[in-house]
């Protein structure tokens, strides 16, 4: 019974010096607020730069070519070698007849040439579309598979992939960085807030200890504010991200630049995903800034 | 019975300031003891040692049982528990009300609040202030405000109070009054320990007074012996 009473008197001493210290509460947290909406910008963006990149990679197909001579056998035989190789992701044959139809229906001019062409006569090759699981290991996965016999030619843009590879890695690091270090930023930031509003509240902090209130009775209802204060901080950010990723989603259409490259990440779980990280860090730190201005000032 | 006993305490200060050296005291329990000295007597340490806000190096200070220089930080509660202090410069809580100041003290004990109510306005009675409960601080004289500190301390019954020049910031007749109330105190069992510079209350009050210079006790007067002494 002495217990309960002691925990709803935290939550209410709490509450009450929320209040009672106004404007250092709002001071903390719009501090707060604005930190996490930048939070949240980074965390969009670089999610976002990430899962084109990621398209993009997963969209560069290696295109192999059968030599004319090669059987229908040696040609499902050729398939069945490179399903079996480790980095290959999916594998689609397309016989010389479909693209010659693919290339009909392309032009007019295309199309009056194609139906010249008889099965003998057609100059185009059977081929094989190939999408790789590692774009890292493109390389030796087309020198594993130029190894194969009767295969004409192995196309998969190196050079492009050769230029590309290395600004993918460079992206996907400068998101990871650039998100942890504004955590990390924010972190300081509010505690530092939090340590401000609680140095202008020391003479408190001093009488409760001579009053007789023990180090762990004055530490939990500074916790307990510095996790409220957190956590109404990260309200308005956590609004500002469903409702107006959403909209932006709406707006663009679910892509960038009309391309269906640039697909921007769907808002449902993404946003709800953002919302509680927001919340997560808003409570510890404000919790975690509470805790250290407070120890601070219950030395001695 | 003894209540406060110093055996040989001996504190010196980071920038090497000697702050008492082969310090002996005893003090029983209901005494009314004035400590007296110049300034940077060393009688402020003694003060803030009784209540644990310095620790000595050496020596003992036991106070109703509890050796305070081996108390450990975070069980300073259970000495501050036993006795009350009084300042110079009040320390009350501006943002809230005679009542709520006074109330903070007990609250920390998480009593119910009957009791609190019951307690508090026992308390505030006993200083004069039964009438300005909703006031807050800035809206008090000094005097009145220091009647709410003296309430505050004695709120939860503690053996010993202890006062760092309580008159230091009030004028005479209001000193006078605040001896007053801190005599009425003494009277109902409470032992009171008061530093201060003022010698007309000294003189008046009649109560044991100890001399402290450059950190040694140099002078123990029995009650009423004290006359008006340069120190």
């Amino acid at each position: 019974m002495r217990g309960i009473r002691t925990i709803r008197r935290y939550f209410r001493d709490a509450a009450k010096s929320l209040v009672r210290n106004f404007s250092l509460s709002l001071a903390s947290i719009s501090c707060i607020t604005i930190t996490l909406i930048v939070v949240a910008l980074s965390i969009v963006i670089s999610y976002n730069i990430e899962q084109i990149a990621s398209k993009i990679k997963q969209d560069v197909t290696m295109v192999i070519f059968i030599d004319n001579d090669a059987t229908s056998e040696e040609v499902e035989n050729i398939g069945n070698q490179i399903k079996i190789i480790d980095n290959v992701e999916e594998v689609t044959f397309k016989s010389k007849e479909e693209s010659a139809n693919e290339l009909a229906e392309s032009d007019s001019t295309f199309n009056t040439v194609t139906q010249e062409w008889t099965d003998d006569t057609n100059p185009l090759l059977d081929s094989y579309m190939i999408k790789v699981k590692d774009i890292e290991k493109i390389h030796d996965t087309a020198n594993e598979i130029k190894k194969i016999d009767k295969i004409n030619t192995v196309n998969y843009g190196e050079d492009m992939i050769n230029q590309i590879l290395p600004v993918f890695e460079v992206i996907d690091k400068v998101c990871i960085g650039a998100v942890i270090a504004l955590i990390i930023v924010t972190a300081f930031l509010i505690a530092n807030t939090i340590k401000l509003a609680i140095f202008a509240r020391r003479t408190e902090i001093e009488i409760m200890r001579l009053v007789g209130a023990s180090n762990i009775s004055i530490k939990v209802p500074f916790i307990i504010e510095g996790l409220f204060l957190g956590g109404i901080g990260a309200i308005i950010p956590i609004i500002v991200t469903i409702y107006g990723y959403t909209a932006l989603y709406d707006y663009f259409g679910g892509t960038l630049f009309s391309s269906n490259l640039a697909q921007i990440i769907t808002p449902v779980p993404f946003v709800y995903i953002i919302s509680v990280i927001l919340l997560i860090i808003g409570m510890l730190v404000g919790m975690f800034g509470s805790y250290r201005a407070v120890k601070k000032y219950l030395k001695i | 019975m003894e209540l406060i006993r110093i055996v040989d305490v001996q504190k010196t200060y980071k920038n090497g300031v000697v702050a008492l050296y082969d310090f002996n005291l005893s003090i029983k329990k209901g005494e009314f003891v004035f400590v007296i000295g110049a300034s940077g007597s060393g009688k402020s340490s003694l003060i803030k040692m009784l209540y644990r806000e310095e620790k000595p190096d050496k020596g003992e200070i036991i106070i109703g049982g509890i050796n305070v220089a081996k108390l450990k930080n975070r069980k300073v509660y259970i000495l501050r528990r036993k006795l009350g202090v009084v300042f110079q410069d009040f320390k009350l809580l501006p943002k809230l009300t005679v009542y709520e100041n006074v109330a903070f003290a007990l609250e920390v004990f998480a009593c119910d609040k009957k009791e609190i109510y019951h307690r508090v306005m026992q308390v505030l009675e006993l200083v004069g202030l039964k009438n300005k409960v909703r006031q807050y601080p800035n809206q008090l004289s000094g005097g009145e405000q220091q009647r709410v500190v003296i309430a505050r301390a004695i709120v939860n019954k503690p053996k010993l109070l202890i006062c760092d020049e309580p008159t230091g910031n009030l004028d005479p007749d209001t000193s006078m009054e605040i001896m007053q109330v801190l005599e009425q105190i003494n009277n109902m069992g409470t032992t009171i320990i008061m530093a201060t510079h003022d010698r007309d209350i000294v003189n008046r009050m009649k109560k044991r007074v100890i001399v402290i210079n450059e950190g040694k006790l140099v002078k123990d007067y029995e009650k009423g012996q004290y006359v008006n002494e340069r120190y």
